[in-house]
């Protein structure tokens, strides 16, 4: 930012998109206030896996996601240990020669988008994870994926946000979002912009944005250091993700540098009620140990579960929202905050700067949502 | 200890008192490092009763089981000392 | 005649070998499910090769005259709750079972209260409950030069139990002050079979030093503990020894009874006259509705297990009950535990064992969550079963939610028997 007056901004939310937004913004010298109404990384930041992963739902999802792994990878030296950062590659696993056959075609289109992959057949993978089943048909390896712990990655994301002079204030709920500034319960802030990064509850500040909450289970072990070395989803879990309609789970397992191992997934539309279906982890966990037979043995420490904020066409919602002036809005990354935070914070700023950013971002204009209520 | 059993301890046949626990029988031989902790400190019994699950060691290849809560078979392999 | 109703007792110690015997004998089919390889909880808990003490032998023939189908070294890790009854998931040396009720009986007992003090995760600092516990299961403490320092009731009968089996006890310090410990002593005249029974504890280890305003300042050691610094808050010795036993009081286990929803006001179970929760059909006894002691366990014991089973209430036993519960609120006061105690934690001492967590690492101002997903306290196999007794000591940190499993259980025991065998064949709209 150019001049004497350094603009106020204000992000909603400190979770990993708002913290990646702060810090993108009090980088290009925005005067930024975090406000967040409990504590940062409360909410779906807290319960997800943490998983760095190019994913290909859509061309769109494809740009997003590997414009945001080259962004962790720039981070990486300056990540402390607390982001837990571990470059273990991502193997999607194919069952049979159909499934097979997507995973080539997936190796195809990730050559031609430039993402490092190899294909590895049913010995290699064997030898790469023993524990899998070994009639698998093959796997693809997605060299440059890895995980970090999110809660660890936001407090790092935060203090640099603060290194550029943010304030964190906690334990502050907004209660509405207002023309240049936001209504607390005692006062009104005022800001140049407003970023609502508040996840599956950025409706409650932005009602017309088309977030659901979109629940899931993980479960994860005592220490088992040597059970799996990547993250390791089924082919089919890209399908659990995209179908709306139903609950799913889907293979999706992750080695911690902790030598823990973190079991997913399952996918389910049931409001907020954030209760264990045991149905639910029974279909995952067995799910699990259908691709990894060993897995029953493992001890399980805990279970709990998180709501993803999911938007009807499985794109974040990163942009201008032009019915309130000088609200911005960084949300509705279903399961993919975690990696996405980086390029979304990115995306935001360019756009709020006025610079060309490095992908289109006219997918991402929350103002699609008004468009598809219009037409 | 005529009717004592063996049982092998990280390699090593060890004979104990039928009847006792897996703690118990570490402890008697003087085996202190049942686990590692995360930054690499030995760990070894504290609550007895199941609850701190300080005493976890390797029971015939499952790993994290409770020495404490485990009586000692003849032929048992109880590993000790990794990381849990 | 209705249905034979299926009552769940979970924990086999006093409270839940009364309320097996008082359920089964009222004609519900009863079982009880307990982590000890033979039923007597901690209190009772036989010796290796050797029988319960005397005290439990008639309950113990209670309990056998009965149907009552008793499950030994067995884990309970979830109750599910499915329309009017409860599906009950425990885990026996790996392997899972269900059981289903039309009650349950929770009688989980009480944990040792563990506080983080320099020193206190080397190998021989044991609790002092826990350190009878693995006597009883064969560990020889025989030669060994032990101090036990801690608060409660427990100490002196635990340092005669040791003393008889070979140890040398060399001094046990009681935290709380010499007044509070004298009433408490001069209420067992109104007991006096207890008051015999602590006048023969004493006997056992004449010799020993008995201290009270004395509690552990550190201890110190290499591959274990070889020396322990005891303090009365103005001067301090150090005592070379073998062993360390430090717990401060018990804590109840109400880690089932939070599962289920059922109200926990200041660390205890809440319950009605007829020992139910404030979950229909969930019934409570024994130290989960409060730390009292094994007489007042057997007599809410009896009452849980008869109103499990339909049985109405007895007036006797509800007065035995009151009796006993004065005499526990009483207990309590008299080792209310010293602030001294909060504050031996320095800030690299681990509060955390599971995940080593420091005490310096953690920021007072947090919530007990903050401080989990910041530093990862309480996320180990204990589920914070230890540090989290301790923090809600030190820091006032509420309990932490309890999901299933309520302790580590293998996966294949939280898939079920209802899956086993089945075949999956699921991805997205499959």
């Amino acid at each position: 930012m150019n001049g004497a007056r350094r603009s106020d901004a204000i992000v909603v939310g400190a979770g990993i998109v708002g913290a990646a937004c702060a810090a993108a913004l009090a980088r290009d010298g925005w005067r930024v206030t975090i406000l967040e109404r409990s504590f940062a990384s409360s909410g779906t930041t807290s319960v997800g896996m943490g998983h760095l992963v190019v994913m290909d739902d859509s061309p769109e999802q494809l740009a997003l996601t590997k414009y945001s792994l080259r962004q962790w990878r720039e981070l990486t030296p300056t990540l402390d240990r607390r982001a837990e950062l571990d470059a273990c590659g991502t193997l999607w696993v194919a069952e049979d020669e159909s499934q097979l056959a997507a995973l080539r075609a997936k190796r195809d289109l990730y050559a031609t988008a430039d993402v490092a992959t190899e294909v590895l057949d049913p010995r290699a993978l064997s030898e790469a994870e023993p524990h899998l089943r070994r009639d698998l048909a093959g796997a693809l390896r997605v060299t440059n994926d890895s995980v970090v712990y999110p809660p660890g990655a936001t407090l790092g994301l935060l203090d640099d946000a603060r290194k550029h002079g943010a304030v964190l204030r906690d334990g502050i709920g907004v209660e509405a979002i207002v023309p240049n500034g936001v209504r607390l319960a005692s006062e009104v802030l005022r800001a140049d912009i407003v970023v609502n990064a508040t996840g599956p509850w950025a409706p409650r500040l932005t009602p017309a944005l088309p977030i659901t909450p979109r629940k899931g289970h993980l479960a994860i072990t005592d220490r088992y250091p040597t059970f799996c070395r990547h993250q390791i989803v089924e082919l089919g879990y890209l399908t659990s993700a995209h179908v709306m309609t139903s609950e799913s789970v889907a293979f999706n397992i992750q080695p911690r540098s902790t030598g823990q191992v973190l079991i997913g997934s399952s996918r389910e539309l049931v409001g907020w009620d954030a209760q264990i279906n045991r149905e639910i982890l029974r279909r995952m966990l067995q799910r699990a140990s259908h691709f990894m037979p060993r897995l029953g043995d493992l001890s399980v420490i805990r279970c709990w579960t998180g709501f993803r904020p999911a938007t009807p066409d499985k794109l974040p919602l990163i942009g201008r929202w032009d019915p309130i002036p000088g609200l911005w809005i960084a949300a509705g990354h279903e399961g993919l905050g975690i990696t996405t935070s980086l390029g979304t914070a990115q995306l935001l700023a360019d756009q709020i700067a006025g610079r060309v950013p490095e992908i289109d971002p006219a997918p991402f204009s929350p103002m699609r949502a008004l468009a598809a209520v219009h037409s | 200890m005529s009717d004592a059993i063996e049982i092998v301890v990280n390699a090593k046949v060890l004979r104990v008192e039928p009847g006792v626990t897996v703690a118990s029988a570490l402890l008697n031989n003087d085996h202190h490092v049942f686990r590692r902790s995360t930054t690499g400190e030995v760990r070894a019994p504290v609550c007895g009763m199941g609850i701190c699950y300080e005493c976890r060691v390797t029971i015939n290849d499952v790993a994290h089981q409770r020495a404490c809560m485990v009586t000692v078979e003849h032929g048992m392999r109880v590993d000790t000392g990794s990381a849990a | 005649m209705s249905k034979t109703r299926q009552v769940v007792v979970i924990g086999g110690g006093p409270a839940g070998i009364a309320a097996a015997s008082a359920a089964a004998e009222s004609g519900a089919r009863v079982t009880m499910i307990d982590e000890g390889p033979a039923p007597g909880g901690q209190i009772w808990r036989p010796a290796v090769h050797s029988h319960p003490p005397l005290a439990a032998q008639r309950w113990i023939v209670r309990l056998n005259a009965t149907q009552a189908d008793v499950l030994r070294s067995t884990s309970v890790v979830d109750i599910e709750r499915r329309n009017d009854r409860f599906v009950v998931v425990a885990e026996s040396s790996g392997n899972g079972r269900e059981v289903v009720a039309d009650a349950i009986v929770l009688a989980t007992g009480a944990r040792e209260r563990f506080l983080p003090f320099p020193g206190w995760t080397l190998p021989n600092v044991v609790g002092v409950g826990g350190a009878q516990a693995l006597a009883k299961n064969g560990v020889s403490f025989r030669g060994k030069r032990i101090v036990i320092a801690g608060s409660g009731p427990l100490l002196l009968p635990v340092a005669a139990y040791l003393a008889r089996g070979g140890a040398k006890v060399l001094a046990v310090a009681e935290q709380a002050p010499l007044a509070n410990v004298a009433r408490f002593a001069a209420s067992l005249w109104r007991r006096p079979r207890t008051l015999a029974q602590a006048i023969g504890l004493r006997s056992a280890f004449a010799r020993t030093r008995f201290s009270t305003g004395t509690w552990v300042a550190g201890a110190r050691g290499d591959s274990t503990v070889k020396e322990v610094t005891l303090t009365d808050g103005r001067s301090t010795r150090t005592l070379a020894c073998d062993v360390l036993c430090a717990a401060f009081g018990l804590v109840p286990n109400t880690e089932l009874a939070r599962l289920l929803a059922c109200d926990v006001v200041g660390g205890a179970v809440r319950t009605d006259d007829a020992q139910m929760t404030t979950i229909a059909a969930v019934y409570c006894c024994g130290e989960p509705t409060g730390i009292g002691g094994v007489d007042l366990a057997l007599v809410e014991g009896e009452i849980a297990g008869f109103a499990a089973a339909g049985v109405g209430p007895s007036e006797h036993l509800a007065a035995r009950r009151a009796v006993h519960r004065r005499e526990a609120a009483s207990l309590e006061r008299a080792f209310a535990l010293r602030p001294e105690l909060l504050s031996l934690a320095g800030a690299e001492t681990i509060v955390c064992r599971c995940e080593d967590v420091r005490w310096g690492a953690i920021d007072q101002r947090w919530s007990a969550r903050q401080a989990k997903l910041y530093t990862r306290l309480g996320m180990g196999a204990c589920q914070g079963r230890v540090c989290g007794a301790a923090l809600e000591c030190l820091l006032g940190w509420p309990a932490d939610s309890v999901r299933v499993p309520t302790q580590p259980a293998r996966s294949r025991t939280l898939i079920g028997v209802s899956l086993a065998n089945h075949q999956p064949n699921e991805q997205g709209a499959s």
